[in-house]
C-alpha cells in the first residue's frame, strides 16, 4: 500500500493476528482487511458496522445479489481489487461464475431477473453520474423493486463507492485468483464484522 | 413494516451517521476543518486539492506521485490517511444522500405525502 503506516503501523498483537491468519489460510491478510485494522476507532470499526449491515443484514436481496451489486459498482469505478474480490464472493454465493461475468460485461443483456437488472442499472447511473432523480426510482419500482429493496441497494452502493476509492487511493495489492477465492470463502462464512 | 429511512433514519441512517461522525469529529491528527474540507472536496490547497479531487472523481488514476506530493508538502501519513478517507466518504455521501432524497420523493409522490419524512 502507498502509506507505510498501512503496511507496518500495527501493534504487536495485531501483527501476531495477521501472522496467525496467514498460517491458517495460507495467504496474507488482504489489504482491504488490513485497512480496517489500522486505527480502527477512526474508520475501520464504524465502516465495518455499516458494510456488514448492508451486505449481510436482513434484506429481500440475497447475499449473492448484494455481492454482485458490489462487484458491478466496483467495475464502474474501475477498481481492480474490488471487482475481483466481490466478483469471487458473488460467484461463490450463486455457485455461478458465468452469471457474474455476464453482469459485469453488461447488466442490460445478462440473463438475470428484471428487478435485479433494474437495480443494477440504477446503481450504475448513480455511480457514474453521482445523481439520480425520483423518475429513476419510479422506473426501478416499475420493474418490481420495493422501496426497501432500493434502500438496501443504495447502502451497498454507498459502501462500495467508499471502499473502491480507498482501494485505489491506498493502492491495495491485487493478489492471485486463489487468494481471492480464499477471501471469498471467508466473507461468505463470516461477513464483514 | 416501513423501513427507517421513511422515518428520517435509524437503521442504515444511524450506522451511516456514526461513520461520518467518527471521521469528521472523532479523535484524529488533522484539524476538523481540514477533514470537513476534504469531505466536501472544496477549499483545499495544492497538492492536497489534486489528491482529494482524484479520490472523489478518478480514484483509479491516483498515482504514487499524487500521494508523494502531499507528503512533501508536510502532511504526515496519518493526516493523509484521514483526509483520503474523508474525501472518499464525502463523495459517496453526496451520491447516497441524493439517492435517498430521490427515493423519498418517489414515495411521497406515490402515496400523496402520507409517508413523507
Amino acid at each position: 500500500m502507498r502509506l507505510d503506516i498501512l503496511n507496518k503501523g500495527y501493534s504487536f498483537g495485531t501483527k501476531a493476528l495477521f501472522a496467525v491468519i496467514k498460517a491458517v489460510s495460507g495467504y496474507p491478510l488482504p489489504d482491504a482487511a488490513k485497512l480496517v485494522f489500522y486505527r480502527p476507532g477512526y474508520y475501520g470499526a464504524p465502516a465495518k458496522k455499516f458494510t456488514h449491515a448492508a451486505m449481510r443484514g436482513p434484506s429481500a436481496w440475497s447475499v449473492g445479489d448484494r455481492e454482485l451489486m458490489a462487484a458491478y459498482v466496483s467495475s464502474l469505478n474501475r477498481c481492480s481489487f474490488c471487482i475481483k474480490a466481490h466478483g469471487a464472493v458473488a460467484a461463490g454465493a450463486y455457485n455461478d461464475r458465468a452469471k457474474v461475468d455476464a453482469v459485469l460485461a453488461d447488466p442490460a443483456t445478462a440473463a438475470i431477473e428484471e428487478p435485479l437488472r433494474a437495480t443494477l442499472l440504477l446503481l450504475g447511473k448513480l455511480t457514474r453520474e453521482n445523481t439520480i432523480a425520483a423518475d429513476d426510482i419510479r422506473v426501478t419500482m416499475t420493474a418490481g423493486v420495493s422501496a426497501s429493496q432500493i434502500e438496501d441497494a443504495l447502502a451497498v452502493c454507498f459502501a462500495f463507492n467508499v471502499t473502491n476509492r480507498l482501494a485505489d487511493a491506498f493502492s491495495f495489492f491485487v493478489p492471485s485468483p486463489d487468494a481471492f477465492e480464499a477471501g471469498a470463502k471467508y466473507l461468505l462464512k463470516r461477513g464483514y464484522q | 413494516m416501513e423501513k427507517d429511512f421513511q422515518k428520517g433514519g435509524g437503521g442504515f441512517g444511524r450506522l451511516y451517521q456514526g461513520l461520518v461522525d467518527h471521521i469528521l469529529k472523532g479523535k484524529g491528527v488533522s484539524p476538523e476543518a481540514q477533514r470537513r474540507a476534504a469531505f466536501d472536496n472544496s477549499s483545499l490547497m495544492e497538492p492536497l486539492k489534486t489528491l482529494i479531487d482524484k479520490v472523489a472523481n478518478d480514484a483509479y488514476r491516483i498515482s504514487d506521485g499524487d500521494v508523494d506530493a502531499v507528503k512533501r508538502s508536510g502532511k504526515s501519513e496519518d493526516e493523509i490517511f484521514e483526509l483520503v478517507i474523508c474525501g472518499a466518504v464525502g463523495q459517496a455521501s453526496r451520491q447516497y444522500n441524493n439517492a435517498l432524497s430521490a427515493l423519498r420523493q418517489a414515495i411521497t409522490d406515490e402515496t400523496g405525502g402520507r409517508h413523507a419524512s
